[in-house]
């Protein structure tokens, strides 16, 4: 599919020398980092790599956090997290609807909904959901917003295998319609692969791998052109096909 | 691609299979309607029964029939409605106040630091004081009236109410307190759609401990000191024998204490209606 030129030439974010650390351990190391406007990135990395702190930094949820550099994000951020973080207490509906001012709020809500499939489901308790459907109500909770960059923290780890490959194909199709810039961490190798134009390897509190994936969507996790991808990427995490 | 079919029970023989394999089932099994009421409705009839049959001395434990009598003759013709209205109204007025401040001084410890410094060790200081014990200093301080009855009444009431609601507060999920953030919610609107509702649950726990309490400091209150009330009833019959009026006020405490948990239960089962546990 064609870049958007006219959006691609402003980033959307733009990290200079970005710093982070606990309790004098370095996790972000000066980190420098442009995101074009509506690019869909991956970030990659082991488990403590720094790979959410980046994200919380990026959504400015790390007030307790030492840290120095500079960070330029716009205005309109969504978070998705791994738990959906629904409110108990809020029907699906209200849930999605939180923070959200204006008449045509409620309209709006219905039709998010509506777009990851859980039309009908507005006055059901989040606890009645499936796990994949309240993921996707947290998915419509951040896209009623329209954000201008989304940001996701392992959204599909805590999904079923066969549920995770439709949210893939649901968060790829909503990108494509809403066109918001994407950061996606994840663990996965194969869900970068699939999902990102371009997976970047967070390794020792640097960026250690950017990779652009020029193949078109939508992807299959078969296709064998992706695995000259996927081996580079798992040399830049340390592993071998031999031992994975 | 195999299919597996070991679902499908292979019958060799001509009986029908079993609709689903026999399981020792763990849960108590569904709950048959009024079953709670049996126990007492027993008890009750044993009581009956060994009255009827003169096993009973009835100076000590008088037949049920004797306490409904007297229950309206005392209603009809003595002290009984006065005495109902008179206590009910001790501790009302008691439970209002502490239910009031309970949650207030909650709120405030709750949601401000400098709150939380002033307010949380001094309430776990009252704790620490039994509060049945304040009753000569309270009547030194108020005199024997009214208010000191009432001002018991509201510490009883408001200590329980305080510290759930309080512990509901401070033990708010950082997630959610995270999610606001993100979300853009103003702090007011942090309060009232995150931090108040997620209180809720812990709040009716203290809620329903301060009725208990507002009842118990109330009978305490009544038979030590006071010229009026069903405490009172009670204490005078206790001088004059008459154990059938003391069941009678027994009685009349019992349907106060079950009516208002009831009207506790069903008003958090209304409002906490999207939490579903076990019992439901």
């Amino acid at each position: 599919m064609a870049p958007h030129t006219e959006q691609l030439t402003r980033p959307a974010v733009r990290l200079r020398g970005l710093t982070r650390s606990f309790d004098g351990r370095t996790v972000l190391d000066g980190i420098d980092l442009d995101l074009p406007a509506g690019q869909f990135t991956a970030l990659l990395g082991h488990s403590g790599s720094g790979k959410s702190t980046l994200l919380r930094a990026v959504a400015g949820l790390d007030h307790k956090v030492t840290g120095s550099g500079r960070l330029d994000a716009p205005e309109r951020v969504s978070v998705v997290f791994q738990d959906s973080r629904l409110l108990p207490w809020r029907r699906v509906l209200d849930n999605v609807l939180l923070g959200l001012d204006g008449k045509d709020a409620e309209r709006r809500g219905r039709e998010a909904l509506a777009e990851v499939g859980l039309e009908g489901r507005e006055r059901a308790w989040p606890n009645e959901l499936s796990g994949g459907e309240a993921q996707r109500a947290a998915l419509a909770r951040s896209l009623v917003r329209e954000p201008e960059l989304l940001l996701a923290d392992e959204p599909f780890g805590a999904l079923d295998a066969l549920t995770r490959i439709r949210m893939h194909g649901l968060l790829r199709e909503l990108w494509k319609r809403h066109r918001p810039s994407v950061l996606l961490v994840t663990h996965d190798v194969d869900e970068a692969i699939v999902l990102a134009d371009r997976v970047l390897v967070l390794d020792k509190g640097r960026i250690g791998l950017d990779l652009t994936i020029d193949r078109p969507h939508p992807r299959s996790y078969r296709d064998p052109l992706l695995g000259e991808y996927r081996e580079r990427l798992l040399a830049a995490l340390g592993v071998t096909e031999d031992h994975a | 691609m195999t299919t597996t079919t070991t679902a499908v029970p292979v019958t060799t023989r001509e009986e029908t299979p079993p609709v689903r394999r026999r399981r020792r089932g763990l849960a108590p099994g569904r709950r048959l309607p009024a079953t709670r009421l049996i126990g007492p409705a027993l008890l009750l009839a044993l009581w009956a029964a060994a009255s009827a049959a003169g096993r009973l001395d009835p100076g000590a434990v008088p037949a049920p029939w004797t306490v409904l009598r007297t229950a309206g003759h005392l209603w009809t013709a003595g002290t009984l409605p006065t005495d109902i209205a008179t206590s009910v109204e001790r501790a009302a007025y008691g439970f209002a106040i502490g239910l009031v401040a309970g949650v207030v001084l909650a709120l405030a410890s709750g949601l401000s630091r400098v709150g939380e410094a002033l307010i949380d060790g001094t309430v776990n200081l009252n704790r620490a004081i039994p509060t049945l014990g304040l009753i000569p200093l309270f009547i030194l301080w108020l005199g024997i009236g009214e208010t000191f009855k009432i001002a018991i009444i509201a510490i009883v009431v408001y200590i329980p109410i305080y510290l759930n609601t309080h512990a509901a507060l401070s033990g708010i999920d950082s997630r959610y307190v995270e999610l606001a953030e993100v979300q853009g919610l103003s702090r007011l609107r942090f309060i009232r759609q995150i931090v108040i509702p997620g209180a809720l649950p812990g709040f009716f726990v203290g809620l329903r401990l301060g009725v208990t309490g507002s009842w118990l400091g109330l009978v305490v209150l009544e038979q030590i000191n006071a010229t009026s009330g069903l405490g009172y009833m009670m204490f005078q019959a206790q001088n004059y024998g008459q154990s059938d009026v003391i069941l009678v006020g027994l009685l009349v405490y019992g349907v106060f204490g079950l009516v208002s948990d009831s009207a506790v239960r069903l008003i958090e089962r209304r409002v906490l209606s999207w939490r579903r546990t076990l019992s439901s």
